[in-house]
């Protein structure tokens, strides 16, 4: 049997990636390096206001000062930033209004995404803002969800039409000083999409953002910003790939959540950028700065990722429990093979009283990639009755691969109560022997099994989400197991 | 003597302190301890000093122990009192054979080393390195001088004398050998010294440390363990931190174990203003197991860290680590337990548990346990926890007519009681339970082994 397990193994470390096509498309891009001239270039063809400028410069200025950070269980090559494009955009002649002047064949690399770009396929009900490299190409249902009072547009638009609401928001999350990478982003950052709930009301369709990098050696800097009124609903889906190039890519992206009084934001993830070959040639460095703050009392963030991409996953969306009775929750599943690398993981910093919290990781590695959890449990002072639950679970397929876990917990009230729980095992062959003898092929066990130890995460995914993340699960893994 | 200057780094304070007395160390200590100085300033001179925030010493702020104006005494010991005499051990019905080891020097009132019937050598490791060349050649820096941490290439540079134990082949200790550890000083002192314990082949040892000090000075003691358990060999190591508050101990521990051996190795800190123990433990052969076990319990201002790391080099083997922790008024404290399973280590099974109660708002615990796991078919869990008194077991033994007061301290003398129950040492265990009762119950003066009474 262990023959056979191997030789499965074998069969799906040889799978493709299948979103690896690149588009042959006309593009717009400014030359390789980053400077300040680099950066008032950007904002000038974005016809982006004064105060942009000067927050890019502001952002771009601080990062010259810092270093890039080390702490990370990874394994990363010197990036040369000035080897990089940051900016290139599908070249557009004009405005669009309707989907038929959209470039077909951009269209065409969005359905090959199997992306509902197409506002016919209005029975799925999700509003697309889609991201190909720098910019965003099309923003579905606009018109329908304004009605409602909604905004949900590319972030570029934002600026444009609604500078007092992005001026408010825009770094009140994460500040430009938070991280070398946020720093970075925050100067250089092309567009991305912005999602304003407007008070009470309950965002009736999932909105969603697709990025997708094309260009080579260009790097994708996109920024997501949501904030959600008091007592408002949204869920939001963010979904990425790239083509299969030799070099690496690098994508820095920041998300930020503002969840006033009694709104609820969901945000799922599903990251399958293109994870580098089989040498570990190639790939996505993924270095993204996700944080959300639960402002209001009674609000509530949650956070579901799958993680099957990218050759390097450097992550933690997080929440700020600001207010009190707030909710804030991680749901992840975290699969590397090959040469991937993954650090992921979560903060949950409890300020407000009553304040709970919950973290559910799920790392599945195989091949000779390295898969760490680290998250940080932060209780302040004030937060009474904090209350926090971690559950981190390794799955190891193979021999050669590595799983790790480094919770962070720090306590500072007597009221609060914080369990952390790890486990890290392999799939017994005794349960892949109990689907055998009940007819059930080695594969299809494996399968069955890792998608049962995954299905407390994929349960809190979107239907649409849920479906393709399934399908992603068996594609990296299906038979992995040593 | 020398202070630091606001000038001068830590780091080039303690590089000057070893230029100018590199004669005086050397010359009060053992040609071969000697020998590694050299190597070892320079490995401080290339680490510098562990820097807070930094990943492995991320809450303890070890500079502002350093900061106070630290004397050092490289040259003979001149003390005069008579130890003995101002000191006694208070584990009534323990039966040891004593070594005593005062600001980091062995004290054998002219005897440096003693020769036991059974073939048992303890006393004075500089001592030790004159008449037992081949046994302190093959241990000493072996298991420590890998370590890439300042402060540990500090102590191999600066350490001049500290305890040596060594148990042979087969040979099975009859009674515990107790360590006296005792910092005494008419000014504020820094003290760095430096044990090596060896149990050859199937040898069973008990050792017990008691750390004390005896004069109302600030203190800083930096010493490295190194421990050696050969094959089938059993060691149990027993430590008590029981300093005043003005002191501040850094103690690094790197045991080396080999096949089928078992090393238990507790540390109970009871008082100390600044603690960090740090514990390196490498299961070098297979079905080798050890257990690390902690209990601080700590009030004002005490920081007390402990940071563990078990490093499974071998398959089949088997670590557990159980730390916990009760933190009164504006106490804080840190653990930091790591599991690393290296590729080849099969079927390890691994534990760790670290659990906290924190009693005032102003307490502050941090909890890092942490497993890197390489192999797939180990065993690994770890578990962390932090929180209160459980109000339905307090509510259960308030309406059996125990009062409020009573009940709480019973749940946290249980709490402590499960580290407690792994010490084998059946008077010192229930010592021990004494002194934690007492501790807990803020009775245990940190003051109550000292003669002079300054409260």
């Amino acid at each position: 049997m262990q023959n056979e397990q191997d030789q499965i193994l074998n069969d799906v470390t040889t799978g493709e990636y299948k979103y690896g096509f690149y588009t042959d498309i006309e593009q717009d891009t400014i030359g390789r390096g980053l400077s300040e001239d680099v950066i008032r270039q950007i904002s000038q063809i974005k016809k982006e206001p004064e105060f942009m400028l000067e927050f890019r410069l502001r952002a771009y200025r601080h990062w010259l000062t810092m270093k890039m950070p080390e702490w990370a269980h990874l394994n990363i090559p010197a990036i040369d930033y000035q080897d990089l494009t940051y900016y290139s955009a599908p070249r557009q002649k004009a405005r669009l209004n309707s989907l038929d002047e959209v470039d077909p064949e951009l269209l065409d690399t969005f359905n090959k995404l199997g992306i509902p770009l197409e506002e016919q396929k209005q029975l799925s009900g999700v509003a697309v803002d889609a991201v190909m490299d720098s910019v965003s190409v099309k923003t579905t249902f606009r018109e329908n969800l304004a009605e409602l009072g909604i905004i949900f547009c590319s972030f570029s638009d934002a600026v444009k039409e609604y500078p007092d609401l992005v001026r408010k928001y825009m770094g009140s999350v994460v500040p430009y000083t938070d991280n070398y990478f946020a720093a970075l982003n925050s100067a250089v950052f092309s567009d991305g999409s912005f999602c304003y709930i407007p008070k009470g009301v309950r965002c009736p369709m999932e909105l969603s953002t697709y990025f997708r990098i094309n260009a080579a050696n260009s790097g994708q800097f996109e920024r997501t910003l949501i904030v959600a009124e008091d007592n408002s609903y949204v869920s939001y889906m963010e979904g990425c790939t790239a083509p299969m190039r030799d070099e690496n890519q690098l994508h820095a992206a920041i998300v930020e959540i503002i969840a006033m009084e009694s709104a609820e934001v969901k945000y799922a993830t599903v990251q399958n950028w293109y994870p580098g070959n089989k040498e570990g040639k190639g790939g996505i460095y993924n270095f993204v700065t996700k944080r959300g703050i639960c402002k209001g009392d009674n609000s509530k963030i949650s956070w579901t990722q799958v993680e099957t991409g990218s050759a390097i996953t450097w992550k933690y969306p997080s929440c700020i429990l600001k207010g009190n009775n707030t909710t804030g929750e991680f749901y992840s599943v975290a699969v590397t093979n090959n040469h991937q690398q993954a650090d992921t993981g979560t903060k949950m910093i409890h300020i407000g009283k009553n304040s709970k919290s919950i973290i559910v990781s799920k790392g599945i590695s195989s091949g000779v990639s390295n898969n760490s959890y680290r998250g940080l449990v932060k209780v302040l002072r004030g937060a009474d009755n904090a209350r926090n639950f971690s559950q981190c679970d390794s799955l190891l397929l193979g021999d050669k691969c590595g799983a790790h876990t480094f919770p962070y917990i720090e306590s500072g009230n007597q009221t609060a109560i914080i369990e952390h729980e790890a486990t890290t095992s392999r799939i017994g062959e005794d349960q892949i022997f109990y689907c055998n003898q009940r007819g059930i092929n080695t594969e299809d066990a494996i399968g069955l099994i890792v998608n049962g130890y995954a299905k407390e995460v994929l349960n809190k995914l979107p239907m649409e989400f849920a479906v393709e993340a399934q399908k992603l699960l068996q594609i990296s893994l299906e038979g992995s197991v040593g | 003597m020398n202070t630091i200057t606001k000038a001068t780094t830590l780091k080039d304070h303690f590089l000057n302190l070893f230029r100018e007395n590199a004669g005086v160390i050397s010359a009060n200590s053992a040609p071969f301890l000697n020998r590694f100085r050299e190597d070892a300033i320079a490995r401080v001179e290339q680490a510098g000093f562990p820097v807070k925030g930094s990943e492995d010493y991320r809450y303890a702020d070890i500079e502002s122990v350093f900061r106070n104006d630290l004397h050092h005494i490289f040259g003979p010991r001149n003390i005069d009192l008579n130890v003995r005499e101002i000191f006694h051990c208070d584990v009534p019905d323990l039966e040891t054979s004593l070594l005593l080891l005062v600001n980091g020097r062995y004290y054998g009132n002219g005897k440096q080393l003693n020769k036991f019937p059974d073939g048992i050598i303890a006393g004075s490791l500089a001592r030790a390195s004159v008449e037992y060349p081949e046994i302190v050649r093959k241990h000493y820096n072996s298991y420590a001088g890998k370590s890439k941490d300042g402060l540990v290439s500090l102590n191999t540079a600066f350490a001049q004398d500290g305890i040596f134990i060594y148990v042979p082949e087969g040979v099975k200790a009859d009674k515990p050998l107790q360590i006296v550890n005792i910092m005494i000083s008419d000014n504020d002192l820094m003290a760095q010294h430096r044990n090596l314990f060896i149990a050859e082949k199937g040898a069973e040892v008990k050792i017990v440390i008691c750390d004390h000090s005896l004069s109302a000075h600030r203190f800083l003691t930096n010493s490295v363990n190194e421990v050696y358990t050969g094959e089938d060999a059993l060691i149990n190591l027993t430590r008590i931190q029981n300093e005043h508050n003005g002191a501040s101990q850094i103690t690094h521990s790197y045991s080396h174990q080999e096949a089928r051996s078992n090393l238990t190795a507790s540390t109970i800190s009871l008082h100390g203003g600044f603690i960090r123990n740090n514990v390196f433990v490498t299961l070098n052969g297979e079905h080798a197991e050890n257990h690390s076990l902690g209990l601080y319990l700590s009030d004002k201002g005490q920081y007390i860290d402990n940071f563990v790391f078990i490093d499974h080099a071998s398959p089949n083997c088997f670590s557990n680590q159980l730390y916990k922790g009760v933190l009164d008024d504006f106490a804080s404290g840190s653990f930091n337990g790591r599991i690393l399973v290296r590729r080849d280590a099969q079927k390890t099974n691994a534990f760790q548990s670290n659990n906290n109660i924190l009693l005032t708002d102003d307490a502050k615990m941090y909890s890092r346990p942490q497993l890197e796991i390489y192999a797939d078919d180990v065993k690994c869990s770890h578990g962390s926890t932090m929180g209160q008194l459980d109000d339905n077991a307090l509510f259960y033994l308030r309406s059996r007519g125990i009062e409020y007061k009573e009940a709480r301290l019973l749940l946290m003398f249980a709490f402590a009681h499960e580290v407690i129950q792994n010490i084998k040492v059946e008077a010192l265990r229930d010592r021990i339970d004494d002194l934690v009762n007492k501790r807990l119950r803020g009775e245990l003066s940190r003051c109550n082994n000292c003669a002079m009474q300054c409260g």
